[in-house]
């Protein structure tokens, strides 16, 4: 019987709602009949007319409150108040425009700072990682995070596992512009990613068109891949999303390649895997062919079975580790690492979304104090009206619901103005492509963004109303109207209120800009790093010929022509080829000093290899610091030489000449000159040991890089190099004309999106907490206009006054500045990881940082003093 | 979410069994609800005015009675209330449970 009655109640509660004065006009008409029947009764039984009439009323009692005990069955009573309050809230913000319009701005600001905020944690951390049944994906290194594994190593624990469903894998050292593009219209070097057959099947992705790679198609030859998927944005880009390009043959490298299909929107394995990088195709990396990539350069994804726990799988796969390094000693030693892949996706950036989140706490904990203090003020102002209110039967309870129906109303209001601001924010973030944080791209406000403005709307809206409403409620009426009546002291506990609110602004924004402080001085510091090249006015431009190079007679005749050509343009200082950028890959091997025993206690150092024409250490502006560098004459047929860096050459040759040493590795190489160490993994880094080969003595690199240095800015010589280095490679691009700064500022994007954001928030945070030092003592000052012309009367001088009234201010600030300062002391060292080249308790960021809030404080408190000084005694007697 | 609270001379929710039951007689305006209780009780239940209009609201809201407006005997326009069937099957429940629980309290106090 009572299925479904809830809901039919609901329903029939609504529809009364709706035609609800119509109903009580029924409802009197009703209870009149009542009444009526009630008078013809009496007088029936003899009464007269009259008496009958007032006996009737007298038992029905007060038709009113009836009628609204009725009534309230079909309107919850609250819901009556509310809208009454919120007209009331209405009416007050359009007779106090400017107030109103304050506090939406300060909480609009506020709210859109947490919703952005809260937006890119929700992408970073809380969304699911765009593949079917994320949770089950692991992330398979070998040794440590970045350490892929060898390909033959893949292909035996994929096989003898039995805690995954499947591993799949990609070539972890594709380059950006590894293949090129021709044939159709402008040439073009694309991002390729070579992906086992399986790939996209283990990560759950459907291709949108089209379909995956088939088996046959990952048999073919590495270095020619016959299919291709591309990718959406490629896709977009470059076709126009025309879906006929499935099916067609593109030429690749000179050789032609069917696109068999374009991948999904919601896939973006740069955002995901590498970001900051856009990757433009796929093509499949057959794991039977020979000429595939050595050495440990697969980077495997497994999805677990159903009913396999992660520390099930380590324990297998650390074991099946320990049993083929053993049974292939001839390959690579392997030591698989799993780590759920959402783990090391975002584990990176989440001490600074941490830190970022708890900022935007402190910085609504800031507004909030500071809106409290606003409504405090005017509800000084309001006391009257609300004693009156209290007069005429509102209770206690009423006027609190009252006062905080306003404070969410104007909150919510300023969570409209937030959305927008976070709208706009998340684009803008979302659009940060040369920032390489993983997944800024899925930045966005979705639904649980908009619940959680709606909830730090309301939640806002409560907190800054609460002190207010609690005031008005203890507010008795005979105090109120005693209160009102003259600007005498406006209580004593009121005003301990409200400093107390501005000293803990003050404390609140002292502990943000502590933070921000520290972390700009780390940013500061690591701008400041010396690199170990020079990025300014040196760029790079890959230049692989788009021919096979067949020997090395003709791959250096090809290098003694682009370098003979890109250092004939005018503005041109040097110009050198390299494998590896600065801050751009992590390739290395073992290397040996000869005459060196090594051992597994002493086991040889692992430098980066870098291969390097003559003209690249000038170009990129590496120091030599012994020896010579290469020369176009360290050919083929000349002596095999190396060139490594300092450290390098401490680790091989304590304390002897490196420069005529011996190295076993790559057939044997002369040590002929040190140069200065390069960080190349990050600016916060140390390089360690490098070695750089020179190009013309070898073919084992994987490109082309050109760097020049220029005398005028690089990107006014693209086009000359281009136009220099056409009659050599007609189908050369320019496109990708990166100079080192590019690189540089891509490696501390990070750290400057942490800086950026936390710099706003500190600079709005003194912002506010200098406005609510002006409201509090501006207030004070207008409470006691009688007070000041009395002493102005007997003689005190306005600088009197203005030091008692800037010392009050300084005495608040002072306060608020201890605790914040105490605060921070504790706080800071949960920043560790994320400062550099400073401690947590960095003296001068403290300093500066009191110093600043000293000098803000003075100035918010100077302005009021002024105001007071110049107040006429005579006319300040006289008011009231 | 109501206020209208029956008098505590009579046990919660007794009124509106009352007025269900009342209204078994056929379609009955709101005066003469009131008075009918009060006759059939020999004047001991006395239904406030204060409660009957918020009890019928209720009732009407939880679809147990319909009102719909005609006239009385003496013509003017009054409110008529009358059963649904949800309201039949409801005062069954209800007496049950009332029969119930007065049994129970009657056990007790040692009247049966």
């Amino acid at each position: 019987m009572r299925a479904g009655l809830p809901w039919k109640r609901f329903r029939r509660q609504f529809r009364y709602w709706l035609d609800r004065s119509e109903r009580q006009r029924l409802l009197s008409e009703e209870m009149e009949f009542h009444i009526a029947s009630m008078i013809d009764e009496l007088a029936a039984q003899g009464m007269s007319e009259k008496d009958a009439r007032a006996a009737a009323h007298r038992r029905f009692g007060n038709m009113t409150q009836r009628s609204e005990e009725s009534r309230s069955t079909w309107i919850a009573r609250w819901m009556s108040d509310l809208t009454q309050d919120l007209r009331h809230a209405f009416r007050g913000m359009r007779r106090d425009v400017g107030f109103a319009a304050f506090t939406i701005l300060i909480a609009g600001l506020g709210i859109g700072a947490s919703s952005t905020v809260f937006s890119v944690v929700n992408a970073m951390l809380l969304r699911p990682l765009p593949f079917r049944d994320p949770g089950r994906l692991i992330w398979i290194s070998n040794g440590n995070d970045s350490t892929s594994t060898q390909a033959e190593h893949y292909t035996d624990l994929r096989a003898l596992n039995r805690s995954f469903s499947d591993l799949a894998g990609w070539f972890g050292y594709y380059r950006v512009g590894d293949k090129e593009l021709t044939g159709i219209g402008e040439p073009e070097r694309l991002t390729s990613v070579p992906v086992t057959g399986n790939f996209f099947a283990v990560l759950g992705v459907q291709p949108a068109i089209g379909r995956s790679f088939t088996t046959e198609e990952c048999q073919g030859k590495y270095s020619a891949p016959p299919a291709m998927l591309l990718s959406h944005s490629f896709w977009r880009r470059r076709f126009d999303s025309d879906p006929s390009v499935v099916g067609r043959k593109l030429t690749l490298d000179n050789r032609p390649v069917t696109v068999v299909g374009v991948l999904p929107a919601s896939f973006d394995f740069g955002s995901v895997f590498a970001p900051g990088t856009l990757v433009d195709i796929f093509v499949p990396w057959p794991l039977t062919d020979k000429t595939k990539p050595q050495g440990n350069t697969m980077t495997i994804v497994g999805r677990l079975q159903a009913g396999a726990t992660v520390p099930g799988a380590r324990a297998e796969f650390t074991m099946l580790g320990k049993q083929l390094t053993s049974q292939y000693p001839e390959r690579n030693p392997i030591a698989p690492r799993l780590v759920p892949l959402a783990q090391r996706v975002s584990g990176g950036v989440r001490p600074a979304l941490f830190v970022l989140a708890c900022a935007v706490g402190v910085v609504m904990l800031i507004v909030c104090a500071n809106l409290s203090n606003l409504q405090l003020a005017r509800l000084g102002a309001r006391q009257k009206e609300m004693a009156l209110r209290a007069a005429l039967g509102a209770g206690r309870s009423r006027l609190l619901r009252q006062v905080l129906t306003e404070t969410v109303a104007l909150s919510c209001l300023g969570a409209v103005l937030g959305l927008v601001l976070a709208v706009a924010g998340t684009r803008g973030l979302a659009h940060l492509q040369a920032f390489n944080l993983p997944l800024l791209e899925s930045v966005r406000i979705d639904g649980r963004a908009l619940l959680f403005t709606l909830l730090a709307a309301v939640a806002c809206g409560v907190l800054f109303g609460l002190l207010p409403a609690l005031r008005v409620a203890a507010l008795s009426l005979h105090e109120g109207l005693q209160d009102a009546s003259r600007g005498s002291s406006a209580g004593k506990r009121h005003a301990w209120v409200r400093d107390g609110l501005v000293v803990s602004e003050i404390a609140f924004a002292c502990i943000l800009l502590v933070g921000a402080g520290l972390l700009i001085r780390s940013f500061l510091r690591v701008l400041d790093v010396n690199l170990g090249f020079q990025p300014e006015r040196a760029a790079a431009l890959r230049i692989d010929p788009s021919f096979r190079i067949a020997s090395l007679a003709q791959q250096n005749s090809f290098i003694d022509d682009a370098l003979n050509r890109a250092r004939s343009v005018p503005g041109i200082m040097a110009a050198g080829i390299t494998d590896i950028l600065p801050l751009g890959g992590d390739r290395s091997w073992q290397v040996s000093a000869v005459g060196q025993v090594y051992g597994k206690s002493h086991p040889p150092p692992e430098p980066a290899i870098r291969v390097v024409s003559d003209g690249y250490f000038a170009a990129a502006g590496i120091p030599l610091r012994l020896g010579r560098w290469f020369t176009d004459r360290d050919r083929a047929s000349s002596d095999r030489v190396v060139v490594v860096n300092e450290t390098l050459a401490r680790t091989l040759w304590p304390g002897r000449n490196p420069v005529g040493q011996g190295i076993t590795q790559d057939g044997g190489r002369r040590v002929i000159g040190v140069v200065g160490d390069v960080r190349h993994e990050a600016l916060e880094t140390a390089g360690g040991p490098e070695m750089y080969l020179p190009m013309r003595q070898t073919g084992d690199y994987s490109a082309m890089e050109l760097v020049v240095r220029t005398a005028l800015p690089p990107d006014s010589l693209a086009a000359g190099i281009r136009a220099a280095l056409r009659p050599i490679d007609p189908n050369l691009p320019v496109r990708e004309f990166v100079t080192l700064q590019d690189l540089v500022d891509r490696a501390v994007s990070p750290r400057r999106f942490l800086v950026l954001l936390l710099a706003g928030f500190a600079a709005f945070a003194l912002i506010l907490a200098s406005l609510g030092i002006y409201a509090v003592i501006s207030f004070s000052v207008t409470q006691r206009v009688q007070e000041i012309g009395i002493r102005m009367a007997l003689g005190a001088s306005a600088a009197d006054l203005q030091l008692r009234i800037l010392l009050r201010t300084l005495g608040l600030a002072a306060l608020g500045l201890a605790l914040g300062m105490a605060g921070s002391r504790v706080l800071s060292s949960a920043l560790g990881s994320l400062l550099f080249g400073i401690t947590s308790g960095d003296p001068v960021t403290f300093i500066e940082v009191g110093t600043l809030l000293i000098a803000v404080a003075a100035i918010a408190g100077y302005v009021p003093a002024w105001k007071a000084s110049r107040i006429d005694p005579m006319v300040a007697l006289r008011s009231n | 979410m109501g206020t209208g609270k029956p008098k505590a001379d009579l046990l919660p929710g007794t009124l509106d069994m009352l007025v269900l039951k009342v209204l078994l007689r056929g379609h009955l305006h709101g005066y003469a609800i009131a008075q009918l209780i009060q006759q059939l009780s020999d004047d001991l239940l006395r239904v406030e005015e204060g409660s009957l209009y918020p009890a019928l609201q209720r009732l009407e809201l939880n679809g147990w009675i319909e009102g719909e407006w005609g006239l009385s005997a003496n013509n003017r326009r009054a409110r008529f209330y009358k059963l649904t069937p949800d309201g039949r099957k409801h005062l069954a429940a209800e007496s049950a449970r009332y029969r119930q629980v007065t049994g129970a309290v009657a056990r007790i106090m040692g009247f049966a």
